[in-house]
């Protein structure tokens, strides 16, 4: 009968040996940690917290309409500030990002072409989105900054 | 090439794994693709009528807002953009929370949250679409659309 490891002993011997976890070391050929498949992971995830909190705020914001004329006029004011200005900038960026990136995962999910090529993809959104920005930045920039209006 | 685990929350998915019956796990992987490619449609219509043409963020008000919420067409849109949207985020976030919060009362609190928010805020702006005064009385006139009859 094979006596299984006795933990209440060793315990008893040594009461701090824990577990030592180190770093794992990176395996060879790993396709995911560290490269693009990462990263576009983790912009998803921060892009996505962001997007959802705006969302929530937008809606009760947008509620005001109910209200009265001049309590959701007072409220959207505020957006037309600068700072909000370059907020809504940053909104457009992470949406633009969160959606292109979807399409790029639905692409990965369904078609073995976009499974393969799931790098490339991410560097395609990252060129569709660095476009979308330069259309919108300016025409944002002008409305904030522009004065007249 | 080394096997990597499935990425699966260990909180969630042993012991909610059902044999049978509906499997809600792949049906909410099923929604975020589906909505999502409707939401890419949805979202950047909305930002471009609202942000980039005219005089984007600046020419929003409550006569901007009514004139739009007048027309059946924008009625149906914000209609779709409100719960695909919400369903939408709301699902991510319960997939974040389910990642990361290892406390169980922590996760019970959270997920609570986020349901109880959804669907509040579910109602409330479903409600507001539909029972919404373009032309309230004993508004001035100058807040309001021009398609308002003038008192």
């Amino acid at each position: 009968m094979p006596v299984p490891d006795e933990p209440a002993a060793t315990l008893a011997k040594e009461p701090l040996a824990l577990p030592k976890i180190g770093m794992p070391r990176r395996p060879a050929g790993t396709l995911y940690r560290g490269r693009e498949g990462m990263w576009s992971w983790v912009l998803h995830r921060i892009t996505g917290v962001s997007i959802y909190f705006f969302l929530l705020v937008h809606i009760l914001d947008t509620a005001l309409v109910r209200l009265s004329p001049e309590s959701y006029n007072a409220v959207i004011n505020t957006y037309k500030t600068p700072i909000m200005g370059l907020g809504e900038l940053a909104l457009v960026a992470a949406i633009g990002l969160h959606g292109l990136n979807g399409l790029r995962i639905i692409l990965i999910d369904f078609w073995s072409v976009g499974t393969r090529h799931q790098r490339l993809l991410f560097w395609i959104v990252i060129g569709l989105w660095l476009v979308l920005l330069a259309g919108f930045a300016p025409r944002q920039l002008m409305h904030i900054f522009g004065g007249a209006a | 090439m080394s096997t990597i685990d499935a990425p699966r929350s260990p909180l969630v998915s042993p012991q909610r794994r059902r044999k049978r019956g509906i499997n809600w796990e792949k049906w909410g992987w099923i929604y975020m693709r589906a909505s999502g490619v409707v939401l890419v449609v949805l979202i950047f219509g909305h930002l471009f009528v609202n942000l980039f043409a005219g005089e984007g963020v600046k020419a929003i008000d409550f006569a901007f807002v009514a004139g739009k919420l007048a027309d059946p067409f924008w009625v149906a849109w914000d209609t779709l953009l409100l719960w695909l949207a919400l369903i939408h985020g709301a699902n991510g976030m319960r997939t974040i929370v389910n990642d990361y919060a290892n406390n169980r009362l922590v996760r019970y609190i959270l997920l609570g949250a986020i349901a109880l928010s959804t669907i509040v805020l579910l109602t409330l702006g479903t409600l507001v679409i539909y029972t919404f005064d373009p032309c309230p009385a004993g508004s001035p006139a100058d807040l309001l659309p021009s398609f308002c009859p003038v008192p």
